[in-house]
């Protein structure tokens, strides 16, 4: 659901900026407790998840450089610095049996019982917030200037969809990693986009889309030992995305040609084209 | 009474003055066309107006004052470029959406709104569109889902950027025959407008805008030969032929 927000506002990127800044913050969490509570590993991820994030939008505020750009810098400083500093962690000691390399590509089989609760209830934080303000989102997606118009503050909920993107990603990246947690958030968004055209469907749907992927793809890496489970989410999610291309009854490949062969609708599609 | 009061109204863009200390006052119930020439500062009053861009100095001043919850008084009808059409929703969600700043905070809109909103489709000829999606709408189409959207608030002061630039004459029609109506209702609307022959008969004032403020006054007073030649010509002197002519 945050993956469809960051979709219509054109920042597929951004989450993947996030969560790879989110690395540093782990490990300096770690290097400077000593321990590896999971706790404490996630505030520190979301720091400096956070901390990249109003750094992206300060360079592209302040300076001429353009978003992507920004990000790019932003991801690779931060993710440099993840990996220098991992290395630094494994060195002293304890850091290569405190698992924190399973922070770069996930390792879903490492979470134990209480890592599920705090999920669920991310989980459900994030649809009662969703569901809760739906109207607001709509409009501060579509149009946030009109937003701030009626009296919507446009800012307030960007704040909220950046905080909310941010907790999503660290709780995210012990499951995924760092690297796919990316492909975690945009993948269902898009493929749930050639489903539908109502953003409330579109909301639901790549939720479930994104459930159903998690859920294979930790079934398939557990099936064996020593399989990482990310890589596996991100490939069933994919093959969703795939199908969802060829066949999505709103945006597909299939139908749109199957629609534009006949005459009447071909007509209507050429008409709307004109707008774009 | 009095609509908008503007007062010493600057406004930057990067480091560049985009407006400089504008000061006008506009009656209720006007029809005002702004113009000028590209790059004038048009949209950048606007947006500085409503609040929607920074302003470096000026006051503004709604209905005197006397208004109570402002943002359902004031209506904007941005450029159609604003916004990403191929978001997914329909025609009659989005023109639904310009009642959301009336709407509770955790109320979801209802018949009531719907119905309103098809509504103010019908004053745009857009109501046999209303489940359309707004990704297939053409330009002139999209324009006037924009007008309807604002029209649905019933607000008492339209701000519009550009209804008219590159639509269809269906469109041009309905946007006059909607200006017309808010006139006639004695609403007050601002329009930004390019096309200086049309300017005549769509509007009962004129707003000369180059940065700074040329004139602004009822349109057969202000809507002069001297007063466009220093709207548009004025800049190119400024932009200094003369100091070109001195350096050759």
């Amino acid at each position: 659901m945050v993956g469809v927000m960051s979709n219509l506002r054109q920042q597929g990127l951004m989450s993947d900026a996030i969560s790879h800044a989110a690395l540093p913050g782990v490990i300096l969490a770690f290097l400077l407790t000593g321990e590896k509570q999971l706790a404490v590993l996630i505030i520190g991820a979301g720091i400096s998840g956070l901390i990249a994030a109003f750094f992206i939008y300060g360079i592209e505020q302040s300076t001429r450089i353009k978003r992507d750009a920004a990000m790019g810098i932003i991801l690779s400083v931060f993710f440099g610095g993840g990996i220098m500093l991992l290395s630094i962690a494994n060195r002293t000691g304890g850091g290569s049996q405190s698992g924190l390399d399973s922070f770069i590509f996930g390792q879903a089989a490492s979470m134990v019982r209480s890592d599920t609760y705090v999920m669920g209830g991310l989980a459900l934080l994030v649809m009662v917030l969703v569901f809760l303000f739906y109207k607001q989102w709509k409009v501060v997606l579509f149009d946030p200037q009109h937003a701030n118009m009626m009296g919507i503050h446009a800012h307030l909920f960007s704040s909220l969809y950046t905080f909310l993107l941010v907790l999503v990603i660290v709780i995210g990246i012990q499951a995924v990693g760092v690297i796919l947690m990316a492909a975690l958030l945009i993948i269902p968004a898009l493929s749930a986009r050639y489903w539908t055209h109502s953003l409330f469907f579109l909301f639901l749907l790549s939720g479930f889309f994104g459930g159903f992927a998690g859920g294979v793809g930790t079934l398939i890496s557990s099936s064996e030992s020593n399989l990482p489970t990310g890589p596996f989410i991100v490939v069933t999610s994919s093959s969703l995305f795939l199908i969802s291309m060829i066949f999505g009854v709103k945006k597909g490949l299939i139908p749109i040609k199957r629609l534009s062969r006949g005459t009447t609708v071909l007509s209507e599609r050429t008409s709307g084209g004109e707008g774009k | 009474m009095t609509a908008l009061t503007v007062k010493n109204l600057s406004s930057a863009y990067q480091k560049k003055i985009v407006l400089d200390s504008l000061t006008f006052s506009i009656e209720e119930g006007t029809l005002t066309g702004v113009v000028g020439p590209n790059g004038a500062g048009k949209s950048t009053m606007i947006k500085a107006i409503l609040g929607l861009q920074p302003k470096m100095t000026g006051s503004i001043e709604f209905f005197n004052g006397k208004l109570k919850k402002l943002t359902n008084h004031l209506g904007y009808v941005p450029q159609r470029g604003a916004v990403d059409w191929d978001f997914p929703t329909n025609v009659l969600d989005v023109v639904t959406m310009g009642l959301y700043g009336q709407i509770g905070w955790f109320q979801y809109p209802g018949k009531k709104h719907r119905q309103l909103a098809f509504e103010a489709l019908e004053k745009v000829n857009m109501a046999e569109y209303a489940n359309r999606q707004i990704s297939q709408l053409s330009g002139g189409q999209q324009q006037r889902v924009f007008l309807a959207r604002a029209l649905v608030q019933d607000a008492d002061l339209y701000f519009m950027d550009e209804p008219f630039a590159g639509v269809d004459a269906k469109t041009e029609k309905t946007i006059i025959a909607v200006l017309k109506e808010l006139k006639s209702k004695g609403k007050t609307v601002l329009v930004v407008h390019h096309d200086l022959q049309t300017v005549p008969a769509y509007f009962d004032h004129v707003l000369l805008l180059n940065k700074q403020l040329i004139a602004y006054g009822p349109t057969n007073e202000t809507f002069t030969k001297s007063f466009l030649k220093k709207t548009y010509g004025g800049e190119i002197h400024w932009m200094g032929s003369d100091q070109f002519v001195e350096s050759l």
